[in-house]
């Protein structure tokens, strides 16, 4: 099964419907509640991190027998240095970031805390390509 | 401890009319970051918190979390509490600050929340 997503970067209050719509799918496929906890709380913070960092973006979901996929791609000013950025803590967030409750260096992080693979490609001016994977 | 019972102790006052607070509570969280909310919160908590944002609905979304207090009397937009009020998620505004709404309600036996690194890593 597959999805698409256009993620908005400019309606800070919009921020989360993609991941609130999965996390439906999710329930909906009779998925457990602590694989629906982990997609949705991984995917929520890409997403979170797409609107603040990107200026939005797409996300392609796929469910298969075996995993669930969750591939972001957005065309925002790269990251710089991944290994720092998966650092907690680091940050380069702004104040409109950190208005919403984000920022506090905790993304990416959380991101490989909760998924089971992680790839994360970026290139400076050109955007970042993120891939995470959840076994089933 | 019901819900129902946490808003007297807090002398809250509750925004969401729709949905019921014959809930149980059994732990509670009260930060200000979402971002640390979703990096440490493993249980059904009860999250107290400062921070007035759609975020913080949508964060409690994705936690499966069942209510919110608003502490020092911060008041969410009416587009929150219809928000909320689709999730079933139950908001309650309260007047006392994050450290004396969370005093009194650990010193009624709501126990909080124990992270630790080590147990959130295993996701």
């Amino acid at each position: 099964m597959k999805r698409h997503y256009k993620v908005d970067g400019e309606q800070m209050t919009l921020a989360g419907e993609a991941s609130s719509d999965m996390k439906k799918l999710l329930m909906q496929l009779g998925f457990t509640n602590q694989l629906i906890r982990k997609v949705s709380v991984a995917m929520y913070e890409a997403e979170i991190n797409m609107v603040i960092h990107a200026n939005g973006g797409d996300i392609d979901i796929e469910i298969t027998p075996k995993e669930v996929v969750i591939h972001l791609k957005d065309e925002g000013p790269g990251i710089a240095d991944i290994g720092l950025a998966m650092q907690e803590g680091y940050t380069t967030a702004s104040n409109v970031a950190r208005e919403m409750g984000f920022g506090a260096g905790m993304g990416l992080p959380n991101m490989k805390r909760y998924s089971d693979e992680l790839h994360i490609n970026s290139e400076l001016g050109k955007g970042t390509e993120v891939k995470m994977f959840f076994y089933l | 401890m019901k819900l129902h019972e946490i808003r007297g102790l807090l002398s809250g006052e509750v925004l969401t009319d729709k949905v019921s607070l014959e809930i149980d509570i059994n732990y509670c969280y009260g930060c200000d970051l979402m971002s640390d909310v979703l990096a440490y919160v493993q249980n059904n908590v009860l999250l107290l918190t400062g921070l007035v944002h759609p975020q913080v609905i949508r964060t409690a979304e994705m936690l499966d979390l069942k209510a919110i207090v608003f502490v020092r009397g911060k008041r969410p937009t009416e587009e929150m509490v219809s928000m909320a009020e689709d999730k079933g998620i139950v908001l309650i505004c309260s007047k006392h600050s994050l450290y004396t709404s969370s005093g009194i309600l650990y010193e009624n036996g709501l126990l909080g929340e124990e992270i630790t690194h080590e147990a959130t890593l295993q996701g």
